[in-house]
């Protein structure tokens, strides 16, 4: 009982860092109807950030945040100004294959302003533990949550009340409709991605915070495809509730089965075998909207 | 499409041919044989990288019939190379089968698992295929890890020298020229299968999937064909692959490598046979100039900048070809041949 409560915990914390990445992505996805390959670069870029802004510069805790966001609203406009602009209205390679390239150069940036390597800033953030039984939650599973609940709350509001949130549903919903009522479509993308950036970055710090900044993050992003999968992908709130269900899953089945199996490495496969079946049986996921498709 | 004036066609076989003037053939041959020469001028390493090139474009068609031509996009090529190349590896290692038997074995493996992946791109497109296409090279390649007993898992798996009859292809030249035919070979069929009924069902269903099935074209059947035709390219590059290096390791079919495949298609020009080997041509010659340049710059600025700049440089290209040449490098060479064509005139008739 107390392994499997030690797997369930552990993915937990896995599952929060998919839901941080997959809540960017959705963001993206519902206001440009732009797949983020790169989301996950995001996180691992904040990582760095936060090291740099915390350790060699030694900024208070409040200004590394505050410098980290402007960062990451310059990072967000650059991106779709430069990049992502130029291919409204080009098929979904092309765009794909754009923010594939903008995760290798955001790795090869992050290779050359960090050299790629692990860079650990234990104990500047303020950690926070919690105790159920006798198993001890991790520090970072805790800020995750708390983070998610916060950005989900406020994003649920700020989609549902403010006008510019409006827009943005709108605009993924019909571009052409939106553009004959008035709604600039260039302000939605460019507020979309700095969104997105900005979620990335300051997950990214906070995870930082507790398992240092390093390049790995990058790799989670391309698992954490399958939490926006099984969560619908235009479903906020279906992002943290698929990354913790994934996230136990994978700690879980990794856990009982990688003994069994002679190569072992089952976590690392793991959430692709649910991407196949969640694509063939449910590929609106478990809260998305179905749409239908008119010629 | 055109030809210089006073080019006439009289019958429909002439205006459909590929090669449709003598100049047209006279090209083709000068480049067979400037092809076919390389061995004796060049050096072996230049003979490495264009047999690697040869390879690539072998498999480069097979994804530019998938996703160039059927548009469903693949980012899972390089797994589909590994199941080619392991079966013809384990066939020839294990089971001592001859290298000729094994090579078309290997296609047909691959385009088998192709079948099976292919398969919820029945009811998924666009990104959900892509995500499942991804999620089918991890796949692949954790099976291969976890057959550890047949493929040898994270240890590889060693590949006797390839024989043809009673020559060992163990030499540079023999194995160059070898996948130069395949290459050539490849090139012929990618291009006479888009010119039959299925070729032309395959480009229906990329501009217009519900439009094509109300025509009566199985998209069931088309979408299989297209993922099966494809992955059989390239599980025959895959297959050239392991035997070239004589080892098999799942390290030779990298992600990354699915990923610049389509880019090689984005460089190039998607949907057009010879834009597939000017991207796998552009991108192989950048990676070159990468492993030059990279230790000049890591000696003149940073030590990782050569890192940097390995990863970062495919990216790059990408990126300038997606802004500014989305029809990539084919659509450049057609300007330059019209150019020649209408010489001294400056405009063609639209036709």
């Amino acid at each position: 009982m107390t392994f499997f409560l030690q797997l369930v915990v552990t993915g937990f914390a896995q599952g929060m860092v998919y839901a941080l990445i997959a809540i960017g992505f959705v963001i993206i996805l519902k206001c440009s109807d732009v797949f983020n390959i790169a989301q996950g670069h995001f996180v691992m870029i904040g990582g760095y950030l936060g090291y740099t802004f915390l350790v060699p510069l030694g900024l208070p805790i409040w200004a590394a945040f505050l410098l980290a966001i402007a960062v990451a609203i310059v990072m967000g406009l650059l991106i779709e100004r430069l990049m992502l602009r130029p291919l409204v209205g080009q098929p979904v390679l092309a765009v794909v294959m754009m923010t594939i390239a903008l995760a290798t150069v955001l790795a090869g940036l992050a290779t050359l302003l960090w050299g790629a390597e692990y860079k650990a800033y234990h104990g500047l953030l303020p950690s926070i533990t919690a105790k159920v039984g006798s198993i001890s939650i991790p520090s970072e599973s805790v800020i995750g949550l708390i983070m998610s609940v916060i950005c989900v709350v406020i994003l649920m509001l700020f989609f549902r009340y403010t006008k510019i949130g409006l827009a943005m549903r709108a605009t993924a919903e019909d571009l052409q409709v939106v553009q004959s009522v008035g709604i600039k479509a260039t302000t939605v993308y460019a507020v979309s991605w700095i969104i997105a950036c900005v979620v990335g970055i300051i997950g990214g710090i906070l995870l930082g915070g507790v398992s240092g900044a390093n390049m790995e993050l990058a790799d989670i992003g391309l698992k954490a495809f399958a939490v926006v999968l099984l969560g619908g992908l235009d479903s906020i709130g279906g992002a943290i509730v698929a990354g913790i269900i994934l996230g136990m899953l994978e700690n879980v089945a990794a856990g009982y089965l990688d003994p069994l199996l002679p190569g072992g490495g089952l976590a690392q496969v793991f959430p692709f075998i649910v991407m196949i079946i969640v694509l063939i049986f449910k590929p609106n996921g478990l809260f998305g909207m179905s749409r239908i498709e008119r010629v | 499409m055109g030809l210089r004036t006073g080019t006439f066609q009289e019958n429909y076989a002439q205006d459909m041919a590929i090669f449709r003037s003598s100049l047209h053939w006279e090209m083709l041959l000068a480049l067979l044989i400037l092809l076919f020469i390389c061995p004796l001028i060049f050096s072996d390493r230049i003979l490495t990288i264009m047999t690697m090139m040869g390879i690539v474009v072998v498999s480069v068609h097979g994804l530019n019939i998938l996703t160039g031509y059927c548009g469903q996009i693949s980012i899972g090529h390089a797994g589909f190379m590994a199941v080619g190349g392991y079966t013809s590896a384990i066939l020839c290692a294990k089971l001592g089968f001859p290298f000729w038997v094994a090579l078309p074995c290997g296609g047909l493996a691959a385009g088998i698992a192709g079948l099976i992946f292919g398969l919820p791109s029945l009811k998924i497109k666009g990104f959900y295929l892509i995500m499942a296409t991804i999620a089918a090279q991890f796949i692949i390649m954790w099976i291969i890890i976890q057959l550890r007993s047949i493929t040898g898992g994270t240890d590889g798996l060693s590949v006797p020298t390839p024989m043809l009859g009673s020559i060992a292809l163990s030499s540079k030249t023999n194995y160059f020229y070898l996948v130069m035919i395949f290459a050539c070979l490849a090139t012929i069929t990618a291009h006479n299968i888009v010119r039959t009924r299925a070729g032309r069902a395959f480009i229906a269903i990329r501009d217009n999937d519900l439009a094509a099935e109300v025509m009566g074209v199985s998209l069931w059947s088309y979408k299989l064909q297209a993922f099966f035709i494809g992955c059989v390219y390239a599980g025959v590059a895959g297959s050239l692959l392991v035997h070239y290096i004589r080892f098999a390791s799942t390290d030779q079919f990298p992600f990354m490598d699915s990923v610049w495949y389509l880019g090689m298609l984005i460089v190039g020009g998607m949907g057009s046979t010879t834009g597939a080997i000017f991207g796998v041509v552009a991108l192989k010659l950048l990676d070159e100039l990468v492993t030059i340049v990279g230790p000049i710059l890591a000696a003149a600025v940073a030590p990782q900048t050569a890192a940097s700049l390995a990863l970062m440089s495919h990216g790059l290209v990408i990126i300038i070809f997606l802004i500014f040449e989305p029809r990539g490098l084919h659509h450049r060479w057609e300007i330059i041949k019209a150019y020649f064509r209408l010489w001294p005139f400056s405009h063609e008739v639209s036709d």
